[in-house]
């Protein structure tokens, strides 16, 4: 065996169970996201974009691993990350630490876990489980059980409160329904049900912050010097961009510290103002490129659970980006989600990894299943 | 039947696809809305975010509201606000600060004290704040400044609020003080999600009534939107919404009485709280000695700070909350009764008081503080001349389990829950906590010395002046407190502080009146403390006591003239009067005082005559106070 064959062989096993197109885009966002931490950070210090590498590494590492497990593991392990997600939410719920009023984190041993992050994908795998196994004849009932499935966890993380992450939770879960082929009369009896039973939410579920960032959104000067001054200061950044933006490190807003979480959930603010339109829209385009290879890997998937998990992943990634990307230019509500690969933070970043990695699995598998 | 039923997989492949469409569909509309959104901001109103970006940088700015003011129980101001000018720099719009100051030094006062200080701020603050380089400047230099005003770009003149503190060091630890928002602080003010509250605020309260009331103290902050030209100074205002000035205070501090209480103390250290006893409202809070709160204003300067923590007399400690001591032989009534509420003792029931106690089995003997003893013993001249030897068995009999069940309702042993931070529990100890703490099984011994308040009880001033203040009321627990009314800053309205009720202990009345008697004696010929009283023309009841500062050997005779100041004993003295009406309750400590009876009770009775009578006291009588030491414990 020559050098040449054995570089190769490496080289194939690294690769194998990569996504190509995925792989690509990933990188490609991935080092953006670098270069503007690093200018978000006032570009005169490398920690947060030495973390940010960090954390890129460990999520690759981890979504390579999961690629390289077939569907059928995955399947296998719907059960258990569920049972724990769920575990640790109710020890959350009884135990949690408190931090800026939420109870969102458990202590445990020596590190310090978010379990909200693990049911974002712990729920949709256990609900494409779920169809999968019903695969023939869905009833009623089959979709109450699916019903209960996706609401025990997300109605812990409401409780926490953490508004945002349950929204995605529940959205991930609830595309696997859709997906599923729940009926357009149910969907559409859940939609106005839920419209119906906004006033109470209102009144009873929203805290007071919840509520402020919702008026906010609607009268920004409400709160200007709260959360209305994160939305005013980010669409300022974002618009006096203009088309060609101020160029890398020149973004007056984001380098005078008018933007509020600059690197983390706001970075879009100092994107946009830097590299103007083209780099949003640029942005826009490489995200779409995921979602379109995201449904391809779904549409030629040969399970239902692979079908409906890549699916409903997809979608998922692209509900994140639409709230961060509504949310920092203006259009929705100010609730914590991170512009996938590109905020700042270790955990959102695996999660997101994690899930890539299942629908590199679903595509590089399909072969050996179908055969 | 609701819900879909699907009957194979062709079906079922067939919805999937419909389903993916859709969800295409509506991502495409979504990436539609956010590009639209995205073309909105950056083309259509690209030139006007762009003005607002880089000609107007900020738009908003917080309008601090005005600190609450605080006052004394009959309306004296003991903390408010009053406008100055401020000389400020944002640091990051100036590129050789330490050139530009030399520069400015011409035009304004600039000492190296507030060099110092503004060192300290530098290094503390981000680069877009802007600081403080002089406070309170003179008429002439902000005329001066202004003229000059083009030559200094990044620097600019402010009126900003100060605190001030007309009463200087005098109940210094009863108000506290504010200082400078510290990361410590922020982090609080972030738990409670009050941080939009203080945007513009650069003050906190940190200690005291300052410390504990700031949320009503510190007002709701307005904001205003201005249009700032590219120097970063105002133009013009656009809109404003007017802050709500923090809540005023009346505390139930009556700050004559506590000048009164702070000089008579004079020279000593110690500590001292006065109460109501019906209502446990504070009457005086002494801590000696104290600090002038007025240097924290500004940002105090690194060389007053460090004169504050390094001094021996420790100023910044709040001795009457956190100062735990024996309480020694103040506790004498209170063992009394409950030997008496346990039917350990009866009130006739007398010993002869060789001057020594002996623990059956024990060859040392505990000594009594009187060489040869006291005589014939009854409880009630038990506590007018403090014997020891009658509580060494009194104490013996109770058992350490039931002494501290006894003593626990008085507030031995915890937090008495008064509204400034700081409170420390003392200890009031017992079987079981020995085993926790000290993994040591608890001996009859140590029965013994905390029969007489020495051993392992420790307490706090204010622990001493809550459980005077039960005996006093006849035995309704009172929650100490500061507090007496919250004046709504917008409407006038005044809303009173009262804690929630407690519960009355049931003694028996007859016991109760044999101890009090006790107490009044005491300040009798014949009593401990009987020098005190003469000529007061009111009944005070009291009972001093003597907290050990170092231990003594069995046997030692104690030379306290020998004995360096530093290592004298501290003096306790509890007292409430009058006796038969009791209008105020207290208990003082005199660090390194010596004894009770001949130190501290004459502070205690300028405090009564005062209070009663309206007395103020003569310094001259002062001078010629007592010192005869013969007088003992």
């Amino acid at each position: 065996m020559t050098l040449a064959t054995a570089i190769e062989r490496v080289f194939d096993t690294i690769t194998r169970r990569l996504d190509g197109p995925l792989t690509v885009v990933i990188v490609v966002l991935m080092a953006i996201s670098l270069s503007v931490v690093y200018s978000a950070s006032g570009g005169d210090t490398f920690d947060r974009m030495l973390g940010q590498a960090r954390n890129f590494t460990v999520a690759f590492i981890a979504m390579w691993i999961v690629a390289n497990m077939p569907p059928q593991t995955l399947m296998r392990l719907a059960i258990p990350i569920y049972v724990v997600g769920l575990t640790l939410l109710v020890g959350v719920a009884l135990f949690g630490e408190i931090r800026n009023g939420a109870r969102r984190w458990l202590h445990i041993g020596f590190i310090n876990i978010q379990p909200s992050e693990i049911m974002k994908l712990g729920t949709p795998l256990l609900l494409a489980w779920y169809f999968h196994r019903k695969e023939e004849g869905l009833n009623w009932k089959d979709y109450a059980i699916a019903g209960l499935i996706l609401m025990l966890p997300t109605g812990l993380v409401v409780r926490q409160p953490d508004l945002g992450t349950s929204i995605l939770i529940f959205s991930a879960g609830f595309f696997v329904l859709f997906f599923a082929g729940l009926s357009w009369k149910l969907l559409i009896t859940g939609l106005v049900g839920g419209l119906a039973l906004l006033p109470v939410v209102w009144n009873y579920l929203l805290h007071d912050y919840q509520k402020l960032r919702v008026m906010t959104l609607l009268d920004p000067m409400n709160d200007p010097l709260g959360a209305g001054y994160h939305i005013i200061q980010s669409t300022i950044a974002i618009g006096s961009g203009g088309i060609l933006g101020k160029g890398w490190l020149s973004g007056s807003q984001a380098q005078l510290d008018f933007i509020p979480e600059r690197s983390t959930d706001f970075i879009l603010a100092v994107f946009g103002e830097e590299f103007g339109l083209i780099g949003t829209l640029l942005l826009l385009a490489l995200y779409l490129i995921i979602v379109g290879r995201g449904f391809m890997i779904a549409m030629n998937a040969p399970t239902t659970f692979s079908r409906l998990l890549a699916a409903a992943i997809t979608l998922s990634f692209f509900t994140y980006v639409f709230v961060n990307i509504g949310m920092v230019s203006g259009i929705l509500p100010v609730v914590g989600v991170p512009l996938p690969l590109m905020s700042y933070g270790g955990t959102a970043i695996l999660s997101m990894c994690i899930g890539f990695g299942m629908l590199m699995s679903i595509s590089t598998h399909k072969q050996l299943v179908s055969t | 039947m609701v819900g879909t039923t699907i009957k194979n997989r062709e079906a079922e492949l067939n919805v999937f696809r419909n389903r993916i469409i859709v969800a295409t569909i509506c991502i495409l509309i979504g990436f539609v809305i956010l590009a639209t959104r995205l073309v909105y901001l950056q083309v259509v109103k690209r030139d006007q975010f762009y003005t607002m970006a880089e000609a107007n940088r900020i738009s908003v700015v917080p309008v601090v509201p005005n600190r609450g003011v605080v006052y004394d129980r009959n309306g004296e101001v003991l903390a408010a606000n009053y406008s100055a000018f401020t000389l400020e720099v944002t640091p990051s719009k100036v590129k050789h600060l330490d050139k530009v100051l030399d520069e400015l030094a011409g035009i304004v006062d600039i000492q190296p004290k507030d060099r110092r200080r503004f060192k300290r701020l530098l290094e503390e603050s981000k680069n877009f704040e802007s600081l403080p380089i002089r406070n309170r400047l003179t008429e002439e230099e902000v005329a001066r400044f202004v003229v000059n005003r083009y030559r200094f770009p990044g620097f600019d003149i402010r009126a900003r609020l100060f605190r001030n503190y007309p009463f200087g060091e005098v109940a210094s630890h009863a108000i506290g003080y504010i200082g400078r928002i510290n990361d410590a602080d922020l982090k609080k003010i972030e738990s409670t999600n009050l941080l939009s509250n203080y945007k513009g605020t650069d003050h906190i309260g940190k200690l005291g009534i300052e410390g504990s009331y700031e949320t009503e103290l510190h007002g709701t902050t307005g904001s205003e939107q201005v249009e700032i030209d590219s120097g970063g100074r105002a133009i013009r205002s656009l809109a404003k919404s007017e802050p709500i000035a923090g809540n005023n205070l009346k505390t139930t501090l009556d700050i004559k009485l506590q000048k009164v209480a702070e000089e008579a103390f004079g020279e000593f250290r110690g500590a001292m709280v006065a109460m109501d006893p019906h209502t446990g409202e504070i009457l005086a809070f002494v801590s000696k000695p104290g600090f002038d709160p007025n240097l924290f204003v500004d940002g105090i300067d690194p060389v007053n700070w460090n004169l504050l923590n390094t001094s021996l007399d420790r100023p910044l400690t709040n001795r009457a909350l956190s100062g735990q001591y024996p309480p020694g032989s103040t506790i004498k009534p209170f063992m009394a009764l409950a030997a008496l509420e346990n039917g350990k003792r009866t009130p006739e029931y007398s010993i002869v008081d060789p001057g020594q106690w002996f623990l059956p089995g024990v060859a040392r003997p505990f000594r009594d503080w009187k060489k040869g003893g006291h005589g014939v013993v009854n409880l009630h001249k038990s506590i007018v001349v403090s014997c020891d030897t009658y509580y060494y068995g009194l104490g013996n009999d109770l058992g350490i389990d039931r002494i501290n069940s006894f003593m626990t309702p008085f507030g031995f042993g915890s937090k008495n829950g008064i509204d400034v931070e700081g409170e420390q529990t003392g200890l009031m100890p017992s079987q079981e906590w020995k085993q926790k703490r000290l993994k040591q099984k608890w001996y009859a011994g140590d029965t013994i010395s905390v029969s007489i308040g020495q051993g392992y009880w420790l307490a706090t001033p204010l622990q001493l002046a809550t459980a005077t203040a039960i005996l006093a009321n006849g035995g309704t627990q009172v929650t100490p407190h500061m507090l007496k009314e919250v004046i709504n800053s917008k409407t006038g309205a005044k809303q009173g502080f009262r804690p929630p009720p407690q519960a009355h202990m049931n003694f028996k009345p007859e016991n109760l009146q044999l101890v009090r008697q006790g107490m009044v004696d005491v300040l009798q010929p014949g009593g401990t403390a009987w020098r005190a009283a003469i000529g007061a023309g009111y009944k005070i009841a009291g009972k001093t006591g003597t907290a050990q500062v170092i231990g003594m050997k069995a046997g030692e005779k104690y030379n306290e003239k020998l004995v360096k100041e530093r290592f004298r004993d501290h003096a306790w003295f509890i007292a409430y009067a009058p006796a038969d009406d009791p209008k105020i309750a207290l208990a003082l400590l005199v660090e390194n005082g010596g004894h009770g009876g001949s130190i501290a009770a004459p502070i205690a009775r300028e405090i009564f005559d005062f209070f009663l009578l309206g007395k103020k006291p003569d310094p001259e009588t002062r001078k010629k106070r007592d010192y005869d030491l013969s007088d003992s414990d």
